[in-house]
């Protein structure tokens, strides 16, 4: 008899347990970081110190780029308002530690999305906001048009703490170059550095070499070189552990994407939600409780296309009216030759 | 009740009267010291917990899959972690060194200077001092870098110093050194160091027993350069040079392969350290020997000494006890601004395992923790080093 009983009250206890975890889990759908963000009432964004197309900050300090706007897209989910976001520059060095340490809830800051990042550190990455590659930039007068002029004993100009220092020593040793890394700690030096002869080549992402490139003395006396020896794709980080928070960043973007693809835009939105079609009647909150599922208002996407535009708009915007990189490259929609898919959002 | 009285017992109870009132204080401050830094790990930890990263040193031997643009070892991508920081160790040590070395021989021929009687050595020391002293360091850091990285000369049309070395934008390239039998040179310079030391302490002998003095600099210089010579003519030491060669890369892209490479991060981070550090070391100088009283160099004239002898053997030995414990500041300053060589890309500790290490394998509290200890462990050794010579120097009660 002792016995029945002493079973029956561990099973009760792994009951209690259980009961107890499953009531957890359901607290935990009102995500923390959402409830931070609602009660104080703007979202907290790290960004760049300054890389033009993608976070960068005009003199009376308003900020501006396809990074940026993640952010905003996900002020306008919400809290229904794009500009109330408040952003945090940070370096290469701290961006992480920002994050984690919850300084900041969104990392939007061109990081590569890689494994050991994702793994390792307490970070989760929620998506691809913009395609890049490696690439290497010479002085024109060098002759050199294709990375397989490069021979050893060039001098290589980098920025630190990026994943650009890894694929260059993959791409010089795959190749059985030897080569001179220079490292700085920040990208005013390696541009100052380059230009001054110290190093023969500068490299880093694509888009960034176009960006800085448009700072130099002399913009036409430097070419990109045509290969990409790297994929990165750079997107949006959060802090590991928050679900919630992860899916609400996450479809900020693809709303912004699928909103492009059925070509819905921040002038046409509201004219949109006669459309017959459901899918954009959707994505501009006139059919469905998407948000409900997000634990966010049901207008959170007509917000976000109204605010801050669909992602051509802020592609246009930020990086090809600005003349850093014209073409979209892989950056177009699947639709029309680029590789932006992404999960539909119903 | 009497208050004098309450003072007094107060007083008592922690003056160390009673043992219980001697120990007592000490305790509780070593417990609460305990507590907040048990309060800051635990703390780490639960927010580590929280975010699911663990703490660990077993990085250190991953690899570390990226290059150093300088090292002292040996050193590749394939290396770990582990040795990624023994390189930013030792070329932290190696900057200091040299920093501390040119920072000390400027510092003093500075600071005698400003004593000078000539107006315008004075002159010129006093506004060294006072221009470099007051500009912070980082600014002359990127001044003398890009300031040599602007007035250098690509490698093409190099500054060729008697065709062995060259100076340009890419560093000073100097021929290599390629010793055969090294190890015979090497202990026949021990041999001669262990000589000279019995020189000096014979010199010594012989001029306190019969006031005799014996050419022992001579001698000694004579020493250490007879026997390294020897090696090369029966201990079978050779040396051959392998020199930089200018090689073309492309239309206009040349650069030296082959040599030693200097680098200009090097140079540039030394020049700022020294030059920034030297005017401090002056001024500390400048103190210790106007620390010493007139009457003793006055009394060391009376019975005859030189002025030399009088600098040598009155003034500095007095002086130098005066210098020491402030220039001990001074290289713990200089050790430490050496950090700022991450502005202008010189490979240090903080550039090579606070930079790209960190941002590699993402673990700041671990490697921040490795960094700060390091730092520490070098100024500790070298304020040992400085005491240790301090107390040599030190007045002797006989």
């Amino acid at each position: 008899m002792y016995k029945y009983i002493k079973q029956l009250t561990s099973l009760l206890a792994v009951f209690v347990v259980l009961f107890a975890f499953a009531n957890e889990a359901m607290a935990a759908k009102k995500s923390k970081t959402l409830k931070n963000t609602i009660k104080k009432g703007f979202v907290r964004c790290g960004v760049s110190q300054g890389l033009p197309g993608f976070s960068n900050a005009d003199a009376s300090g308003n900020w501006s780029g396809v990074d940026v706007d993640v952010c905003r897209a996900v002020a306008a989910a919400v809290l229904g308002d794009a500009s109330k976001v408040k952003f945090t520059p940070l370096s290469a060095k701290e961006r992480f530690t920002a994050l984690t340490s919850g300084e900041i809830d969104i990392l939007s800051r061109n990081t590569t999305w890689t494994l050991s990042r994702d793994a390792d550190i307490g970070l989760t990455f929620v998506g691809v906001n913009f395609y890049d590659g490696q690439g290497f930039m010479v002085r024109k007068d060098s002759g050199i048009t294709s990375t397989d002029q490069f021979k050893s004993g060039l001098s290589a100009c980098v920025n630190i703490g990026t994943t650009t220092e890894l694929n260059m020593r993959d791409f010089f040793t795959s190749k059985g170059i030897s080569y001179e890394p220079v490292v700085f700690e920040k990208a005013d030096e390696v541009v100052a550095a380059y230009d001054s002869g110290r190093c023969d080549t500068y490299t880093t992402d694509k888009s960034g070499l176009a960006a800085q490139r448009t700072k130099m003395k002399d913009p036409d006396a430097h070419i990109v070189l045509p290969e990409t020896i790297s994929k990165e794709p750079l997107g949006p980080v959060v802090r590991q552990g928050d679900s919630v928070w992860e899916d609400i960043v996450r479809w900020s973007l693809y709303v912004m994407i699928e909103a492009e693809e059925y070509g819905i835009n921040s002038s046409n939105a509201s004219a949109m939600k006669a459309s017959e079609n459901p899918q954009i009647k959707r994505l501009v909150g006139a059919e469905g409780e998407l948000g409900a599922a997000l634990g966010i208002g049901n207008d959170w996407s007509f917000n976000i296309i109204t605010q801050v535009g669909n992602y051509g708009e802020s592609y246009k915007r930020n990086i090809a009216d600005t003349g850093i990189l014209p073409d979209r490259g892989p950056n177009e929609l699947w639709t029309k030759g680029g590789i932006l898919y992404v999960a539909p959002a119903r | 009740m009497d208050i004098k009285n309450t003072t007094k017992g107060f007083t008592n109870f922690f003056s160390g009267s009673s043992t219980f009132g001697k120990y007592f204080p000490q305790t509780l401050t070593v417990f609460f010291i305990i507590f907040i830094f048990g309060y800051f790990a635990y703390n780490a930890q639960v927010n580590m917990d929280n975010r699911g990263i663990d703490f660990g040193l077993r990085f250190l031997g991953e690899e570390a899959s990226f290059d150093i643009q300088f090292s002292l070892i040996e050193y590749s991508g394939a290396s770990t972690y582990a040795r990624a920081y023994l390189v930013g160790v030792l070329n932290t040590i190696l900057v200091a060194a040299i920093g501390i070395f040119f920072a000390t021989i400027l510092g003093v021929v500075i600071g005698i200077s400003r004593l000078s009687s000539n107006y315008l050595i004075s002159k010129v020391a006093e506004w060294y001092i006072e221009i470099f002293r007051n500009i912070p360091l980082l600014l002359q850091l990127f001044f003398w870098y890009f300031a040599a990285l602007r007035a250098l000369p690509l490698p093409k049309e190099a500054i060729n110093f008697f065709d062995t070395a060259y100076l340009s934008v890419k560093g000073l390239y100097i021929p290599k050194f390629i010793w055969t039998n090294f190890s015979v040179l090497f202990y026949s310079i021990i041999a001669s160091i262990v000589a000279i030391i019995f020189v000096f302490k014979y010199a010594r002998k012989q001029q306190e027993a019969t006031g005799k003095q014996i050419p022992k600099f001579f001698i000694s210089l004579g020493i250490f350069t007879i026997v390294p010579l020897l090696t090369f003519l029966i201990g079978g030491v050779s040396l051959s040079f392998e020199y930089p060669i200018l090689t073309q890369l492309s239309k206009t892209i040349f650069n030296y392969i082959g040599g030693v490479a200097i680098i200009p991060e090097l140079m540039a981070l030394a020049a700022a350290l020294s030059l920034y550090t030297a005017t401090f070391i002056a001024e500390c100088v400048r103190a210790g020997i106007m620390g010493v009283t007139k009457g003793q160099k006055e009394a060391a004239a009376s019975i005859g000494l030189t002025p030399g002898q009088i600098l040598r053997l009155v003034v500095m030995p007095q002086a130098l006890r005066i210098i020491i414990p402030p220039t001990t500041n001074q290289y713990l300053n200089l050790t430490k601004n050496s950090s700022l060589a991450a502005a202008i890309a010189y490979p240090d500790l903080v550039l090579v395992f606070a930079g790209t290490a960190m941002m590699q394998t993402g673990r700041a509290i671990e490697i921040i923790s490795i960094t700060m200890l390091t730092y520490l462990s070098i100024s500790i050794v070298i304020s040992i080093f400085m005491n240790w010579y301090n107390t040599k120097m030190a007045i002797k009660e006989k």
